[in-house]
């Protein structure tokens, strides 16, 4: 089972382990990634590239099925306007062995964070917005992945 | 050669818009071309266009490098580095 999904609804993440457990794997692992409170954010909206965003995240789930013998892969990812609490992304997969479900989840956190044409806007209390400054330590964390080979 | 322009985050708020059809003179031969091109009209474009460094792109929906040729390109999109997840 591979499920890409780009949405603005909530999603629960205990609802996608199920049906990842339902595929009998041996071992499920999941990454859900949340709005943060701090820096006095109120609210934070996420930007998107329609025509691309579908095809980039199916493109790292090749990647990961191809590295890892995953059974089922779930990437939802969410735009539009969301406070803190809320629920942003969710990455969960399903394999027989216990390395592959971890590695190929961590993987599709860190590609994707790289790879998926996605911005973030601050919204602070005293009114103001700022864009979400790329981290190195992303490109890092995407990086630790590449294939060594040129 | 004409093909759409999209921008995104804070290229597209400087710039203004959210995209337009261009058709930049044959000179213009790759993306880094394309930003210094449409960076020459001034305003909202120097604006957001002024540091190449923190731009990123995509030609037909695939990212590419600033140095990627866009001969043939339906669908060009600039914009900062992405920050999702």
């Amino acid at each position: 089972m591979i499920e890409v999904r780009v949405q603005v609804e909530p999603f629960e993440p205990g609802a996608e382990l199920a049906r990842l457990e339902a595929l009998a794997p041996g071992a499920v692992a999941s990454f859900t990634g949340l709005v943060r409170g701090d820096d006095g954010l109120v609210a934070m909206e996420l930007e998107h590239y329609p025509a691309m965003t579908q095809a980039a995240l199916e493109r790292v789930v090749a990647e990961a099925m191809a590295r890892w013998p995953l059974s089922g892969v779930i990437v939802i990812h969410r735009h539009g306007r969301l406070v803190p609490g809320d629920r942003i992304v969710f990455v969960g997969t399903a394999s027989s062995h216990r390395a592959a479900a971890l590695d190929g989840c961590a993987f599709l956190i860190d590609w994707l964070k790289t790879k998926a044409p996605f911005w973030k806007r601050e919204l602070l209390g005293d009114g103001s917005a700022r864009w979400v400054e790329a981290r190195v330590h992303d490109d890092e964390a995407a990086a630790r992945w590449e294939d060594p080979t040129p | 050669m004409s093909f759409e322009l999209l921008y995104f985050a804070w290229v597209r708020e400087a710039i203004g818009r959210d995209g337009e059809t261009v058709d930049p003179p044959a000179e213009v031969a790759d993306v880094a071309g394309l930003i210094a091109w449409l960076a020459a009209r001034g305003g909202g474009y120097a604006e957001a266009l002024a540091e190449p460094a923190r731009l990123r792109a995509a030609i037909d929906q695939v990212f590419v490098p600033l140095d990627a040729p866009i001969a043939g390109a339906r669908e060009i999109a600039i914009f900062p580095p992405v920050t999702g997840g």
